[in-house]
């Protein structure tokens, strides 16, 4: 049976929601670790804009997380509990701290990258540190309280309306990203992952373009963070650890950069494997995650969404 | 002026230790292009080693030798086994990497003597201070000052007078010709590697009082380390040496002068530096 | 002044002189080659001229206006294309995408999100007859990577013809394409538009001979001489030059 992109891409998000209605039912009592891995999600999915598909690596996508987190949690405390009022605030600030710094990171390369945008996370980690009257410091931002949603949807004790909620936020960007992926953005994007020289040489300004690639997945991440502050109703300064930037990409690399569903499979496969580990012991987890980053790099650098061509290679003897 | 004292005393005592532990890190991005997350899981391998040993009876300075002795030799199967795959790989993929075998290294050590902090107990003689007459000086910053500028003349003479240190010379500067000229650079890569995972040690043990060693330590320090390396410039050993050093000074005088904004100030200086040098203050640009 | 001018081009990295005085002329329909000896400086006057270096003196003029201040890729949006590496190509993407991106942004609609990149008929219509002027048709669908060297310069002319520039600069066309196929390369020269000023630079003497109708010789960053191709064979510095050190 041959299936075109369109039809393969229409299934995909068919089982996807499936996947989410049946865990819906099947796990109730895990709704609050569900909302988790879908924010995840969201989170990973603007590192594939950035990484995947535009080739830009960056260790620092925390420090985008972390500033919608916080603008959404200030906003609902301070001006409207609104929550999709919340969401559009948390992308604006992941989006302005992306150009933002941006303008300054999008020129390096390598190492200096990552290290830059590593630095970013760990300067606003500190900041918000500090500025313990607006943030609560060490102590976290409380006192977020969220309306109903579109005023008809108030968020239960359960998590099922935070469940829903983060469910369709996450459709929307994967639909978004979709669009996006097949414009002539997109395509633009690839071209700056494939050869920076060559996009020169036909006129495209490469620096800006990785900003504006950047800041886009800014806007994605911010909404992650906004999402996160929403559910949770608490933002503390661990939104800005090295650790949420580190694992996200090993959840993108995991399942598959720049194809999209990857980072979505990526992220629930980790985040669940974590979950039943991290259970028994927290650093035995690190014995799991360790080899299993190990494996990815070295036997299935695709992801695990790449297995079934690698093998379909391997059988038809390499076409 | 007692204050600047302290600061340069301990500045300078703790940028030893970050050169002892960032140089290794520096040779082996400059002449193998790797991006190593992992190298601070040497550093504290040494401490963990020293502090083991220490536990079972054996004197500060043995345990210290046999700590960097163990580092080496651990480090070589990584690097034949794991690392010579990975200078291959795309940036991404090596951060990736050497990001699980930190983790890995993580694991191990929780494993085999906990996640609780592992002093490393410093002999009488380290404990005591030398007395200046207007203030004193602690023998502990002497010996690591002391020990840091032994390390530095003897990798100059060992990069400057020995066939091995012209070999990795013409290594780092030309990659492909040197293997044409028939130079062995496997095995300068895996002599290098090593020589490296050993200063770390070296830096783990004598630096434990300032960065205390425990499983988690791959990953807190492992910033600073690289923060070394990326002002330094990639390769250099010069470049490796006045960052450390100028960077242990500025964190030890913004953590004297300015409590609150030490880490803000750090980071900034950092990011200025690197914005107008991207490759670091001796890096070459290549890259 | 129509065309491409450069006016005593200087350009030195500390005391070495890379280019010295250069001043030449390229007007549209000409079929120019840059020629001399390996470290003549040819590659630094492409850069200087593409943008990718800065001159230390001198002026740069596109149709009379002084470029010198553009940068790379705004010297493309002038009408400034160039050839260089086929190592640079997008070798993951397919030969029909490579031809699209340039094509797209020539019409500065690189930026659009909201509409797919392969259902603007103008532009894939576009897209089909460069691949057929280039005998691309029968490989569009496949990756660049998997093609022959060849075909891959095609690619890259193809490409850079799609950019519709007033000055194109070859840079070594012929350079990794085995003699069998460089057939392949001369044709794509000579039906190159007739209004299009070409500037070559080639180590190849004989496709230099073959398509070029001016030649400029440059020794050490400095013009020596200019001229047809019967008088810059019939020169002898040049013969000396050539015969002296190698012959191609």
């Amino acid at each position: 049976m041959k299936l075109t992109p369109l039809t393969k891409g229409l299934l995909a998000d068919a089982l996807l929601i499936i996947a989410a209605v049946v865990a819906f039912y099947a796990f109730p009592y895990d709704l609050a670790f569900l909302t988790r891995i879908v924010i995840m999600a969201i989170l990973v999915l603007s590192i594939d804009l950035i990484l995947g598909l535009g080739g830009i690596v960056t260790l620092g996508q925390a420090a985008l997380y972390g500033s919608g987190a916080y603008a959404a949690g200030l906003f609902a405390i301070h001006i409207s509990g609104d929550p999709l009022l919340g969401l559009a605030v948390g992308m604006l600030a992941g989006a302005a701290i992306a150009f933002l710094s941006g303008l300054l990171l999008m020129r390096a390369e390598g190492l200096t990258l990552i290290m830059l945008s590593i630095a970013v996370a760990l300067v606003l980690q500190e900041i918000a540190n500090r500025a313990r009257d607006w943030t609560g410091g060490a102590d976290g931002m409380r006192g977020i309280r969220m309306d109903p949603i579109l005023g008809l949807w108030r968020f239960d004790f359960i998590g099922q309306t935070g469940y829903i909620y983060v469910c369709c936020v996450l459709f929307v960007v994967l639909f978004a990203l979709k669009v996006l992926k097949a414009s002539p953005l997109g395509l633009m994007a690839r071209g700056i992952h494939e050869s920076p020289a060559r996009m020169r040489a036909i006129g495209a300004p490469v620096y800006q373009r990785r900003l504006i690639l950047y800041t886009l997945g800014g806007a994605i991440a911010g909404i992650a963070g906004a999402l996160a502050a929403q559910i949770t109703q608490l933002v503390s300064l661990e939104v800005f650890n090295f650790s949420h930037s580190a694992e996200a990409v090993i959840m993108l690399i995991l399942g598959g950069a720049g194809k999209l569903y990857g980072a979505i499979i990526g992220t629930v496969i980790f985040m669940v494997v974590h979950h039943l580990a991290a259970s028994v012991d927290p650093f035995n987890w690190l014995f799991i995650i360790g080899a299993l980053v190990l494996g990815v790099v070295f036997f299935v650098p695709q992801g695990l969404l790449g297995v079934p061509t690698a093998l379909k290679r391997l059988i038809g003897g390499g076409k | 002026m007692n204050t600047f004292l302290s600061i340069l005393v301990d500045g300078i005592a703790y940028g030893m230790i970050l050169f002892m532990i960032s140089v290794g890190l520096s040779v082996t991005m400059g002449l193998m292009r790797v991006i190593n997350l992992a190298h601070g899981g040497f550093a504290m391998l040494g401490g963990a080693l020293a502090h083991w040993l220490i536990a079972a009876g054996l004197d500060y300075w043995s345990a210290m030798a046999l700590a960097v002795a163990g580092t080496m030799l651990i480090a070589l199967p990584l690097e034949r086994l794991l690392y010579q795959r990975i200078y291959r790989m795309g940036e991404l993929q090596q951060v990736l990497a050497t990001i699980g075998i930190a983790f890995l290294m993580i694991a191990s050590v929780n494993l085999w003597l906990g996640s609780t902090i592992l002093p490393i107990p410093t002999p009488p003689l380290l404990r005591g201070a030398l007395d200046l007459g207007f203030r004193t000086l602690p023998y502990h910053r002497i010996v690591v000052i002391i020990a840091g500028l032994i390390v530095i003349a003897l990798l100059f003479l060992l990069i400057e007078r020995t066939r091995f240190g012209i070999r990795l010379r013409a290594a780092v500067d030309h990659r492909a010709t040197a293997s044409v000229l028939g130079i062995n650079t496997a095995a300068i890569y895996a002599l290098t590697f090593m020589l490296g995972a050993g200063l770390a040690a070296l830096g783990g043990v004598l630096g434990a009082e300032l960065l205390p060693i425990d499983a988690y330590y791959p990953l807190r320090y492992m910033v600073l380390f690289l923060t070394v390396v990326a002002v330094g410039g990639m390769g250099s050993i010069t470049g490796s040496f006045v960052a450390a050093l100028g960077l242990g000074i500025l964190d030890t005088a913004a953590r004297y002068l300015v409590p609150d904004f030490g880490t803000i100030a750090f980071y900034a200086a950092m990011m200025l530096l690197l914005t107008l040098r991207p490759h670091g203050l001796m890096g070459r640009g290549h890259a | 002044m129509k065309g491409l001018q450069t006016k005593g081009l200087n350009k030195s990295f500390g005391g070495l002189v890379v280019a010295r005085d250069i001043t030449l002329s390229l007007q549209p329909g000409d079929r120019t080659a840059l020629i001399g000896p390996n470290g003549a400086g040819k590659t630094t006057f492409s850069n200087l001229i593409t943008g990718i270096l800065k001159p230390t003196s001198g002026q740069i003029l596109l149709d009379g206006r002084d470029i010198g201040g553009m940068g790379e890729a705004a010297r493309v949006r002038a009408g400034i294309a160039k050839t260089f590496q086929i190592t640079t190509l997008f070798k993951h993407l397919s030969v029909r995408e490579n031809i699209r991106l340039p094509i797209l942004e020539r019409e500065r609609r690189a930026l659009r999100f909201w509409h797919r990149a392969d259902r603007d008929k103008g532009v894939e219509a576009e897209i089909e007859a460069q691949l057929s002027a280039f005998n691309l048709l029968g490989l569009a669908d496949r990756p660049v990577q998997d093609l022959a060297y060849g075909q891959q310069r095609l690619v890259e002319m193809a490409m850079t013809l799609a950019l519709k520039p007033r000055v194109l600069i070859l840079d070594e066309p012929a350079a990794g394409v085995p003699s069998s196929d460089s057939h392949l390369i001369t044709g794509a020269i000579e039906a190159l538009p007739a209004d299009l000023a070409v500037l070559i630079i080639e180590h190849d003497m004989k496709l230099v001979f073959q398509v070029a109708r001016s030649i400029i010789v440059l020794v050490n960053g400095a013009i020596l001489t200019q001229g047809t191709p019967p008088e810059i064979a019939a020169n002898q510095q040049v013969r000396d030059l050539y015969l002296g050190a190698h012959h191609d």
